[in-house]
């Protein structure tokens, strides 16, 4: 288990090394420069001289990779170009929001996609499994800007019950701690912030979570499927264990090992932001982030938020795989 | 067991859902207001966009400003100046008495600190900030001095008249000294001004709260608390507004603008900003995308003729725009209103080009930007009517687009034959469109802004005399001859300039639109 995890480990600095050159020159290749995109539609030639200068960019490729690279060991991914923050600083700001928003959508995914997934296993071929897989269909398809804006139509405008977007009012405060306000406004003590900040969660979440969900039922469907057929189930069956015994501790235990592999992909996508879910609810996560930045023609900052990504992505997937030994325990490291 | 702790938490967020629904009674008298993007940085002098900028102007002052609603200059933090015979030195007397929101005072060490960090660069603060604005419009201050503590003397490099203008922008508004000092490089997100509002915190993609300076030296604010929240999506900004959780908002989306009309409890401000958005055609016979037909006033007076820019207003603009008969804005000092523009008439057009030995029309390109910009929102969609519009008088023009970078460094070296371009109004004077748009100084190929490469001598000689002539009344006088000429000689077709429109909930008062589309809330109300 400790050779497996280190080797994983020594992967992902390789792997990172090789997203690190391949940003780096993606971000080159694409047209337009940052000197130019930010002067606008002011032309003089001495000033995107000293703007290029002064961060760098007049120096050959490979210098600039290697200056970047001596500092990235370091932890300095640089001074964002557009604010002049250190752009990791700007990364951790922003990751809490996505992470927190990450989690509830996949709370949301999970439950409501495996307990559909399993009753529609066993329901088979009744009403019940061909709506629900209708629904599942729908919800893999639909475009996440409009379930977002008929959710914020109905639940904020037409029932009053949520707010239309943001993190938290701007009538409560929070004082931020680790960044995720749901943990800080507790740490703190602070309920009605608390209170705040879940019901901005609701929305964002069920809007992010939807093709999640809708994946995760299917796929939870054709796995029980699998499971309900063997043997075994056949003797706990026969053994007079109680149906429900049956179906969450011998059939859904069993069927577990592809929900999660697919649950967790998921998750490592979210992870990287949700750029449409992010803009329709003020959400000032890494989706947005990245995209101002790919706008600007940010270098310092796409190329540190696109590793961080990879980092992240990369550890979710370790750890999947962790989750696995524990589950079935015939895997073996 | 499970059971019972399942339902306690489900009626714990059930019930969460409607505490706190409101907000509690003895709030201060709060204006939240709606912002499409969030700001870059909060240091006046090293910022370019403009959603910083509506931030801080609530937060800073300059020695002038504009008087609200208005282009023109008056005192502000400097009580008056004088000028030298030579229209050279600047000599600024400061209002005594005014203190930064850090209790600093306000002099001319402040004055002399917030101008020369951008100039010099010895000046131990120089290197904390790009000051990309000192660069495209101050360069003809040559040094900022002390002559008392309350008197400053600025020295040009040359007589620049349009510099009184200048001195409005946010880029010279003054800092406070020791908070820069305390600061270091992180000021830009601690900034201190002597502003009717101070800056209280920034919660980076979220929002920005300022509260009410009660120490302001002037009129003081009428709110207790103003709160930039950022909503990007414009739908969302007109929902929240609906639902109360906002009291204004920016950059509606124009499709919206019919129902908000209708909505009894919202009121749209708007009125046309400085900038302008234009057709430019290439006329410059050294550079690459230079095309002969071009070269023929007649020509360009036909596709002037030839474009209905009424409809691409109406349609494509979507009532959020006036049309352009001039360079320059109508909110802008110095108008020329009795040019009478060219109107849509393809017949005259058809004439005109026949006249000029193009009887079948030509070939030719038609470039238009792959960005939305302040003063264009869909140029590829105006760009494809204008083609519709060529095509009938028979004028072949193929669409090109690029990359937003490499499409102005193309323009800038001139290898269009025509392009839509635009231009938002550094500071609001005649000489930041005709000068740095259309004089022969602005056409130097690679870094023009003049991108018709129009090099009309009497344009420059009328606008270097309005350089250096301090008489408004005069300067006025010859930058109505320019638009004339300007007209006349039709290196472009002048199409809209963009309206700015803001929607306030009809229980906000006072809030005035300035043309620079700078937001001041200072004397805004609230009614509960």
């Amino acid at each position: 288990m400790k050779n497996y995890i280190l080797k994983r480990v020594l992967n992902l600095i390789l792997m990172l090394f090789a997203v690190s050159i391949i940003i780096f020159l993606l971000v080159r290749l694409i047209p337009g420069d940052p000197a130019r995109t930010l002067a606008g539609e002011h032309a003089s030639l001495e000033i995107l001289e000293t703007m290029r200068k002064k961060w760098g960019l007049d120096k050959p490729i490979l210098e600039q990779y290697l200056i970047w690279l001596k500092y990235a060991f370091r932890g300095d991914f640089g001074q964002s170009i557009l604010t002049h923050e250190s752009v990791l600083k700007e990364i951790l700001q922003r990751f809490p929001n996505t992470f927190e928003l990450s989690v509830f959508a996949m709370i949301f995914a999970s439950l409501i996609g495996i307990s559909a997934g399993v009753i529609s296993a066993i329901k088979r071929y009744t009403i019940f499994d061909y709506t629900t897989m209708f629904i599942a269909l729908f919800g893999v398809s639909m475009p996440i800007f409009w379930l977002a804006i008929m959710l914020v139509l109905l639940f904020s405008i037409k029932l009053n019950l949520l707010p239309t977007g943001g993190r938290i009012s701007v009538y409560y405060s929070i004082k931020h701690i680790t960044g995720f306000y749901l943990i800080d406004s507790l740490i703190t003590l602070n309920f009605g912030s608390f209170f705040n900040v879940l019901k901005h969660l609701i929305l964002p979440s069920i809007a992010l979570g939807t093709i999640p969900m809708a994946f995760i039922a299917r796929i939870t469907r054709s796995s029980m499927l699998n499971v309900i057929n063997q043997d075994y189930i056949r003797t706990a069956r026969a053994k007079g264990l109680p149906e429900k015994t049956v179906i969450l501790k011998h059939a859904l235990k069993n069927a577990l090992i592809p929900i999660i592999t697919s649950a967790g992909t998921e998750f490592a996508m979210l992870m990287g932001g949700a750029v449409l879910t992010e803009t329709i609810f003020s959400w000032p996560g890494l989706g947005t982030y990245i995209v101002q930045a790919v706008n600007a023609r940010d270098y310092p900052v796409i190329q540190g938020a696109v590793i961080f990504v990879a980092l992240i992505v990369a550890i979710v997937n370790l750890i999947v795989d962790l989750v696995y030994a524990y589950i079935d325990p015939r895997i073996k490291y | 067991m499970k059971r019972i702790l399942l339902l306690t938490v489900v009626a714990v967020l059930l019930v969460s859902l409607f505490y706190g629904c409101t907000p509690k009674a003895s709030q201060p008298v709060t204006l939240v207001f709606a912002k499409a993007g969030d700001a870059v940085e909060l240091d006046p002098a090293d910022v370019t966009d403009g959603e910083s900028v509506t931030v801080m102007n609530n937060i800073f002052e300059g020695l002038v400003r504009y008087k609200p609603g208005t282009t023109e200059i008056e005192p502000w933090l400097a009580t008056s100046w004088d000028v030298s015979s030579d229209g050279l030195s600047w000599t600024f007397h400061l209002r005594q008495g005014v203190k930064f929101h850090d209790g600093t005072p306000f002099n001319a060490d402040a004055v002399v600190f917030s101008y020369e960090r951008q100039r010099d660069p010895e000046h131990p603060f120089h290197k904390y900030g790009k000051w990309e604005y000192w660069g495209y419009c101050f360069s003809e201050i040559a040094k900022t001095e002390k002559v008392d503590d309350y008197t400053v003397k600025i020295t040009l490099s040359r007589p620049f008249a349009p510099f009184i203008s200048t001195m409005a922008m946010f880029t010279v508004n003054v800092v406070s000294p020791t908070n820069c000092e305390k600061w270091g490089d992180q000021w830009f997100a601690h900034p201190v001004g002597t502003g009717p509002f101070k800056f209280v915190e920034w919660v980076k993609g979220d929002h920005i709260t300022l509260e009410k300076n009660q120490d302001y030296w002037g009129e003081k604010a009428k709110i207790d608390k103003l709160i930039f929240k950022v909503v990007p999506d414009a739908s969302q900004r007109y929902l929240a507004l609906q639902k109360g959780e906002v009291q204004g908002i920016e950059f509606p989306n124009p499709d919206d603008l019919s129902k908000i009309e209708q909505d009894p409890n919202l009121a749209i401000l708007s009125q046309p900003g400085v900038n302008v958005g234009y057709l430019a055609m290439n006329v410059g016979e050294d550079t690459p995308g230079f095309q002969k037909p071009f070269g023929d006033v007649r020509v360009r007076q036909a596709i002037n003729y030839a474009i209905n820019k009424k409809a691409i207003v109406d349609q494509l603009y979507k009532g959020t725009a006036v049309v352009a008969k001039n360079p320059i804005p109508p909110t802008l000092w110095g108008y020329n209103d009795a040019i009478q523009d060219y109107e849509y008439n393809p017949t005259k057009a058809k004439e005109l080009l026949k006249e000029a030995g193009y009887p079948d029309g030509f070939k030719t390109q038609l470039w238009a930007m792959p960005v939305s910009r302040p003063y264009m929102f869909d140029p590829q969609k105006i760009a494809t009517a204008i083609q519709a519009d060529l095509k009938a008088v028979g004028i072949d023009a193929e669409i090109v687009s690029y990359d937003w970078g490499t499409y102005l460094q193309k323009t800038e070296n001139g290898e269009h034959p025509m392009a839509l371009l635009g231009w938002t109004a550094d500071y609001a004077d005649p000489d930041n469109f005709l000068y740095v748009l259309l004089d022969s100084d602005s056409a130097t190929v690679g870094s023009a802004g003049n991108i018709a490469f129009y090099r009309n001598p009497e344009v420059h000689k009328l606008n270097m005399e309005s350089q250096k002539e301090t008489d408004q009344a005069k300067r006025i006088e010859l930058y109505k001859q320019v638009q004339q000429i300007v007209h006349d000689d039709a290196p472009w077709v002048t199409l809209a300039h963009a309206k700015q429109i803001l929607v306030f909930s009809k229980k906000v008062q006072g809030f005035v639109l300035y043309p620079t589309g700078d937001y001041h809330f200072e004397s805004v109300t609230i009614s509960q």
